[in-house]
């Protein structure tokens, strides 16, 4: 492989021989700095003999590096004239542009208390930023109201659809599913009284006042709220929106508006909508296991709920959509220009608007308690 | 190759020689990244055989096919680096996948493909921190990470300004010399088709079929067929 020959005016010759390739057994590098040292004092100059070389690539040319970095600091020259003509021209490619010194904007390792400065200045700076997004936003709804608004009513169709009837098998599932975990749930503690019968007002008001918005909600963020952060995240990265703002389009008028409007306008009434199945789905398990009979049920749920309860979770499902798409789609406008960014668009959407809807809702809850309502 | 029933180009027949710089041209929308995508193995032919010394993508095992992919470098129009990733871990990715060289070796190799192109010094960057024509540049190291015998090239000097895309075509040519690789450039740069191509393949959008083969040069001083004069000569000969 390499054998070192030293020759008369402090010069080293190396002959390389065999295969000097990725696949084969590199050359212990400190070996070599050993065997140079003692081959020759004070060594001056070190050249080459390939003649026995087979094969080469890559291997040889970080040796060869290597080398060459060994010789310049330590005053030595290097004399490639024995290698190979195309690893003479790679060496010499790989030399032309000398060595970037300053390290990258994103490489400097913070101490801890800097980071906790930066965690606490970005954190306030986001809570400006969607403060600012939502009064934006809300300009621009009054200009929707004054019919100033420039965003094409397809787009608002096809939100719409995507938000509304696109979302509808989901949103029946889990809500059957709740009304249903319900009903089992108050079944267990219910029937040590002989109260099975209240089981219709515990899954009707929870429903109602809680769960139907409550999960309709959570559904959507993860549904439509991260869509709208991906899909604005990668107009982002291919510079649609830079494209936008340059014609003059306000990107709230003619992104986010109708994305929000299209999930404010969807969700009270999927909402309702999944109070509708949450009942059902209480129904089924009752009027199954049970022996409670139908009529019974409907009469007892019809007693239990009022048009407040109705009300409490519709106003509750209008606040959730504004937080859902306005979280979706800021985040998606804040996205950076790669596709690591957008993911993290992405997933900030959805932690910010879960976040904010179960603090609305523990709010809400809370007001509404105190209010007596 | 066709989409559906959508043909895109037929009757392709030609011959890829070791150590050429092969040039795949024609004008907008004849099908010169769709027939490199065929020859890459990433679209397979409607009818047809693309053969890599006398084996077909196609036929081969996944072991045989991960082989013949080894051996092969490809810079894409846009570099198509991976974003989420250092420039360093860019060029890493392909030794990790296929070698079984220690982590100071990967470094040291990863050094050595980034100062070949000049960027030494960033491999701690991420591609949205540097210039196009550095990601065309990193984006070569990485096509070149593995020693590739054949090197594709998409548009190369799509998006860079004259002095850029010069120096990379310098680039190309030095390496190829050095490497002793095989390079297929897809291009219709006039510049850089007469600068570094010695063999060429000239495909027509309305015939939907390849209508010249050879040197550029070559074309240039002795094809008589008009669309290929046109090209050549930007349209100056009508």
């Amino acid at each position: 492989m390499l054998e070192l020959t030293s020759h008369a005016d402090s010069i080293v010759e190396i002959s390389l021989s065999g295969k000097w390739t990725l696949m084969a057994e590199p050359v212990p590098w400190p070996r070599l700095v050993k065997d140079l040292e003692r081959a020759q004092v004070p060594l001056k100059e070190i050249r080459f003999d390939c003649r026995e070389l087979i094969e080469w690539d890559s291997r040889l040319l970080t040796f060869l590096l290597k080398l060459h970095a060994y010789a310049e600091q330590n005053d030595i020259s290097f004399v490639g004239e024995g290698l190979p003509e195309g690893a003479r021209g790679l060496l010499a490619l790989s030399l032309t542009v000398p060595e970037r010194k300053e390290s990258s904007p994103s490489d400097q390792g913070p101490s801890l208390l800097r980071m906790l400065g930066e965690w606490t200045l970005k954190k306030y700076q986001g809570g400006l930023l969607f403060t600012r997004f939502v009064g934006e936003w809300l300009i621009a709804f009054g200009r929707f109201l004054l019919g100033r608004s420039s965003f094409r009513r397809s787009d608002f169709s096809y939100f719409v659809q995507s938000a509304g009837a696109d979302a509808l098998p989901i949103v029946s599932l889990i809500s059957i599913l709740v009304g249903s975990v319900l009903a089992f749930v108050g079944a267990v503690q219910l029937q040590m009284f002989g109260a099975e019968i209240y089981i219709a007002n515990l899954v009707s008001l929870g429903m109602l006042r809680e769960m139907g918005a409550m999960m309709t909600a959570i559904v959507m963020a993860g549904r439509t709220g991260s869509a709208y952060a991906a899909q604005l995240g990668s107009m982002q990265v291919n510079e649609e929106i830079d494209a936008l703002k340059t014609l003059g389009i306000s990107p709230m008028e003619f992104l986010v508006l109708p994305r929000s409007l299209a999930l404010i306008l969807m969700l009270p009434l999927l909402c309702l909508w999944a109070d509708a199945l949450g009942i059902l789905g209480g129904f089924f398990v009752a009027v199954g296991l049970l022996d409670i009979s139908p009529l019974e049920y409907l009469v007892q749920t019809r007693d239990s709920i009022t048009l407040t309860d109705l009300s409490i979770g519709i106003v509750k499902s209008f606040i959730f959509a504004g937080v859902i798409s306005l979280a979706g789609c800021l985040r998606g406008l804040q996205s950076g220009r790669n596709s690591a960014a957008v993911g993290q668009a992405t997933t900030s959407a959805m932690v910010t608007a879960i976040l904010l809807i179960v603090v609305w809702d523990a709010l809400t809850t809370l007001i509404f308690n105190r209010l007596g309502i | 190759m066709a989409f559906g029933d959508l043909v895109i180009q037929q009757d392709l027949n030609f011959t890829i020689q070791r150590g050429d710089v092969f040039i795949i041209m024609g004008s907008s929308g004849c099908g010169k990244s769709t027939l490199l995508r065929h020859l890459l193995g990433l679209q397979s032919p409607a009818a047809g055989r693309v053969l890599y010394a006398g084996h077909s993508f196609w036929e081969l095992d996944e072991h045989e096919r991960k082989e013949l992919m080894s051996r092969i470098g490809v810079l894409y129009q846009g570099g198509a680096l991976w974003t989420a990733m250092t420039l360093a871990e860019n060029v890493a990715l392909p030794l990790q996948q296929y070698t079984r060289l220690s982590p100071a070796e990967i470094d040291e190799l990863v050094a050595y493909k980034l100062s070949l192109v000049g960027l030494r010094g960033f491999e701690h960057y991420y591609p949205s921190e540097i210039s196009g024509g550095m990601q065309k540049r990193a984006g070569l190291a990485r096509a070149m990470a593995l020693d590739p015998e054949m090197l594709f090239f998409d548009e190369p000097s799509a998006g860079l300004d004259p002095v850029s895309a010069r120096l990379l075509d310098d680039l190309i040519l030095q390496l190829s010399e050095s490497l002793g690789a095989t390079l297929v450039v897809v291009t219709h740069e006039l510049a850089s088709i007469f600068a570094i191509g010695n063999n060429s393949v000239f495909l027509d959008p309305e015939s939907r079929t390849m209508i010249a083969q050879g040197d550029p040069k070559v074309l240039l001083k002795y094809s008589e067929d008009p669309r290929v004069r046109r090209f050549l000569t930007r349209g100056e000969e009508q």
